[in-house]
């Protein structure tokens, strides 16, 4: 009887049919080509003509989780873009932050955020935090062929988990590595270029239990330190006002932090180290 | 297969329709209505769990009366239809329009094609920026589509229950006024309130009804459902005393761990789907952020 359906202008077959709450998975039968790791990888390295997202820290404090990036977004040895954001919320109580090819990582991201929220109306429950942290490993392994070539796409992802026991830390993060290894991080986690400055800089500054607005220096700092030995990724920007984007996740969701209160954070950082520097130079004098 | 006899088509379709009529008014109904802040959804619906009303996208809602398993499975190729849309075009174009034509053109197909009709009857309604702009299509089983004016009543006593709302119904009620309306209409037809002039139980209590809005005034996913506390205190029962007994079998939860943003106050914001520049700054770090 279905063949007769799938001539009409109605819902073609696979949408009437198919079982199953995957928006990847439905996509893979209703519509292959709109997905990310279906294309034909490159035949030749192409990493270099290619725009790359640097520096993402993820740390948890006190009542959840903290997610910053930097926003510059080089190509080869040029700079990009200044104002790229690499930090989105991937639905109410998770975030994901995006480092390596920037076209194929943006498009995962819309691609992951509409399995969120297909998955959310489609059962009327949100998935688990560990479910939403293995379909994105499952995306990123998917991409494998293209990581080859220079296309990788190494995400962060953090969230508020609502089914954690009392006694354990409800925010949680979890790392990726280009063939979809998928591993929860103690604390706090960097990805990208700058990732090996920042986290030097987290060892020293974060602590477990920190609160909110400790914790987000500690996240700005990070991306300051990375910024500071690391070409491709931006520090605080005043001249053009741009600053880090810092995500926070508690038990109310995910909220981006303003503008304003993160150029805050980053021109404190800025003052108290060229204060430093000036006492240096004093002595050094 | 082969006809055993011979019937003519205008009979076969007649004995089609009655029989999805027949089917539809077996079950309990469901009223849409539009209120000033957007589209409210209510059915009488014992089940906490099986959905008459669902959310498709973050406009458009969609409600349905008749056969549980061939509505959930057109609710789910209307959210699969529009995640589709709004991933490869943009959110912004996914319409009403284009859920409800393609509901109708299934809704057509099955009817002549099949041997059994869809024993169901849908609504989708969409919400505007404005009152004028809100949509309610009304689909029957035999995919004839309507567009219909401030409220769609579907199921068994539609016919009741829309002269009732037509005598009470005013555009532009708030919220709890749309809600009396429309809980009033259903309680004066419904089975379960049928001791209602005998001193039985004279409307639908919180239990027996799945409540949602759509609410224009929400940044991005509009359909939220109202349940648990928020419910009671709409309908407000608040009087009648504290919660419901926990033995009842179908007690609507409160929002849990792990449900979904839409559950809960309708007041309350929400940054659900990926918003990305809606989040606004949380009171906890009005505090200085540099000590």
């Amino acid at each position: 009887m279905n063949e007769s359906s799938a001539g009409r202008s109605g819902f073609p077959p696979a949408y009437l049919d198919r079982v199953g709450s995957s928006f990847t998975d439905f996509l893979s039968t209703a519509a292959p080509d709109l997905l990310p790791g279906r294309r034909p990888a490159p035949q030749l390295p192409v990493g270099d003509i290619a725009p790359h997202g640097t520096t993402i820290v993820a740390v948890t404090y006190d009542g959840g989780v903290l997610m910053g990036g930097d926003r510059r977004a080089t190509m080869g040895n040029l700079i990009s873009s200044r104002d790229i954001e690499k930090v989105y919320p991937a639905d109410s109580y998770s975030v994901i932050g995006i480092a390596g090819a920037a076209g194929i990582a943006i498009e995962m991201v819309k691609l992951y955020q509409v399995e969120l929220e297909h998955y959310e109306k489609i059962e009327g429950l949100t998935m688990s935090l560990d479910g939403k942290a293995n379909r994105l490993a499952q995306m990123i392994r998917g991409n494998l062929g293209a990581a080859l070539q220079g296309l990788a796409v190494v995400p962060l992802f953090a969230g508020f988990d609502l089914d954690a026991a009392s006694d354990t830390a409800p925010g949680r993060i979890f790392s990726y590595d280009v063939t979809g290894g998928n591993y929860e991080e103690r604390g706090y986690a960097a990805v990208g270029s700058g990732s090996l400055f920042a986290k030097n800089s987290l060892k020293k500054t974060w602590r477990y239990g920190l609160p909110a607005d400790e914790a987000t220096r500690t996240v700005v700092e990070a991306l300051y330190d990375a910024a500071d030995d690391d070409s491709a990724t931006g520090g605080p920007d005043p001249v053009r006002r741009l600053y880090p984007i810092v995500y926070r996740v508690d038990a109310e969701g995910a909220v981006r932090l303003t503008d304003a209160e993160v150029a805050a954070v980053a021109d404190q950082i800025v003052t108290e180290r060229a204060a430093a520097d000036r006492q240096n130079t004093e002595r050094g004098a | 297969m082969t006809m055993p006899y011979y019937a003519s088509a205008e009979q076969v379709m007649r004995d089609r329709s009655e029989y999805a009529r027949k089917g539809i008014s077996r079950g309990r109904s469901v009223a849409v209505l539009t209120y000033a802040d957007g589209v409210l959804l209510i059915a009488e619906n014992p089940s906490s769990t099986l959905h008459k009303i669902g959310e498709i996208y973050d406009r458009i809602g969609f409600a349905a009366v008749g056969r549980y398993s061939e509505f959930e499975s057109l609710r789910v190729a209307g959210v699969r239809l529009a995640d589709v849309r709004g991933y490869s075009y943009n959110r912004r174009d996914v319409t009403g329009r284009v859920i409800a034509n393609a509901y109708a053109q299934t809704l057509g197909a099955i009817f002549t094609e099949q041997m059994k009709p869809y024993e169901v009857e849908l609504c989708v309604a969409e919400v505007g920026e404005t009152p004028e702009q809100d949509q309610l299509y009304r689909l029957t089983f035999d995919g004839s589509v309507v567009d219909e004016p401030d409220f769609v009543v579907m199921g068994g006593q539609a016919e009741s229950v829309t002269s009732h709302l037509r005598e009470n119904f005013h555009a532009g009620m708030g919220l709890a006024d749309a809600l009396k309306v429309g809980v009033d209409a259903l309680s004066a037809v419904s089975p379960a309130t049928s001791g209602a002039g005998n001193g039985g139980p004279g409307r639908l209590d919180a239990q027996q009804l799945e409540v949602a809005v759509l609410d224009r005034r929400r940044p991005k996913r509009a359909f939220r459902r109202i349940v648990g506390a928020a419910l009671h205190t709409l309908l407000g029962d608040g009087e009648t005393g504290p919660a419901p007994s926990p033995a009842h079998t179908h007690t609507p939860s409160h929002p849990a761990p792990g449900t979904p943003a839409g559950l809960g106050d309708p007041a309350a914001p929400d940054t659900a789907g990926g918003a990305a520049h809606t989040g606004e700054a949380h009171p906890q770090t009005g505090d200085d952020p540099g000590d």
